[in-house]
């Protein structure tokens, strides 16, 4: 216990701080890679004889590690915060692109009919239904995204950027165990934490039509 | 040289994998048999997929000391998400019907799970494992960071010596690995599935 107090003593200030350039990687680029995400997921929807070609390339690129794009990026880019931030979006933007794709186009051939025999135009039937009928896949996305780009943001350590990663990587190197958990335990802790809020948001989007057959299977 | 850190790599994660299956499997099957322990047996392999994999890595390695065998267990805890998944899935959408049949047969709960309601559940369990699979072939890149080699430390060497060829070697090999298995591993659940066309012809984890 005195040795906890004694360990914050030394690194509190700059455990917050690293928190906070962690999570500030975090946000801006999932939402960078959502609003991409979601865009391109929508347009490829739009055109499903592309995605027939663009999703199978797309899920090769998502074997890429992150730590491929940090390195590469790094190379080009130098040692900004940039480098990181396009990194992850680049890497969060996958899970929301390929569930907004599914999610669109999984919704039932009868609500488009319906939809269309109201006299919705395309634009009206994007918002108002394939969207919203869309939107917990759409979201189920994000939570990868989010949860992914946690544990990506590690990385940015590597290359001299801050995050929680810093006190993983200076613990494995000077082989101080106190120092790896007080990387990988807020690290552990903030990507439980950011998950489990996208779920409450994941449940309350989902429209009230649906909550019954969700619920059901 | 570099062969063989493809096949350090592939080690890492085939053994990670098996591991996985070995542990995973009967969490599933316990999953279903027991209402109870379903939420806990989930909610513990959902966070375990949550927690970033070098935090995992590290905490492993204060217990385990920096080398392969971190790598392996941390892998193995990252990857029982998809396979208790898909397991528990699998066997609780085998049709009531077929269930019902097994039991007039007399056939005990055991007799059930081994003879009907696992191979049936089969092809749905394995799409767990190859999504285990591909996942494991990615993460296993931080073995590098505790001392486990694989293919990471051909990337983290080329990024730290700014040998844009060494990042490009390993990536390359990593996505081939990757796509090499996502599809033999795809064809064979093609064929799984049209052998059990029944309720396992979905593919709920994907």
């Amino acid at each position: 216990m005195e040795d906890l107090i004694k360990l914050f003593d030394l690194y509190g200030a700059s455990l917050i701080r690293n928190i906070g350039i962690h999570l500030l990687y975090v946000f801006s680029s999932v939402a960078a890679g959502f609003f991409l995400g979601l865009v391109l997921g929508i347009l490829l929807s739009r055109a499903p004889k592309y995605s027939k070609v663009i999703l199978p390339v797309l899920s090769v690129f998502n074997t890429i590690p992150g730590i491929v794009f940090i390195g590469i990026l790094f190379l080009y880019l130098g040692m900004i915060p940039a480098t990181v931030i396009i990194a992850l979006s680049i890497y969060a933007m996958f899970p929301v692109l390929k569930n907004t794709y599914v999610g669109i186009t999984n919704v039932e051939q009868r609500y488009l009919e319906a939809a269309r025999g109201c006299g919705m135009n395309r634009r009206q039937i994007l918002f108002r239904v394939e969207l919203p009928l869309a939107l917990p896949t759409i979201i189920g996305g994000l939570r990868m995204a989010t949860v992914y780009t946690v544990s990506w943001a590690v990385l940015s350590a590597m290359i001299g950027l801050g995050g929680l990663g810093e006190f993983i990587y200076q613990g494995i190197n000077i082989n101080r165990n106190d120092m790896i958990l007080l990387g990988a335990v807020p690290a552990a802790i903030l990507a439980i934490l950011l998950g489990a809020l996208i779920d409450v948001l994941q449940k309350k989007v989902t429209p009230r039509g649906i909550q019954k057959e969700a619920r059901a299977k | 040289m570099s062969v063989k850190i493809i096949f350090e790599h592939l080690y890492m994660v085939v053994a990670a994998v098996a591991c996985s299956i070995a542990i995973g499997l009967p969490l599933g099957v316990a999953a279903y048999f027991f209402p109870r322990g379903r939420k806990t047996i989930l909610f513990v392999s959902d966070v375990l997929q949550t927690v970033p994999s070098l935090a995992l890595l590290g905490i492993i390695m204060i217990f385990v000391g920096a080398g392969k065998l971190t790598v392996i267990i941390g892998i193995t805890l990252y990857s029982l998400l998809p396979i208790v998944r898909n397991t528990y899935l699998g066997l609780s959408e085998v049709d009531p019907g077929v269930k019902e049949a097994a039991r007039g047969m007399g056939m005990s709960k055991l007799h059930r799970l081994l003879k009907v309601e696992l191979p049936l559940a089969f092809p749905v369990v394995f799409t767990g494992i190859r999504i285990a699979t591909v996942n494991a072939i990615g993460t296993t890149v931080f073995a590098a960071s505790v001392g486990g080699g694989g293919l990471g430390s051909v990337i983290y060497k080329g990024i730290r010596v700014m040998n844009v060829k060494w990042i490009i070697f390993g990536t390359l090999s990593l996505m081939l690995m990757a796509v090499v298995f996502d599809v033999v591993m795809g064809m064979i659940e093609r064929r799984l599935n049209q052998k059990f066309s029944g309720p396992g012809a979905r593919n709920p984890a994907d």
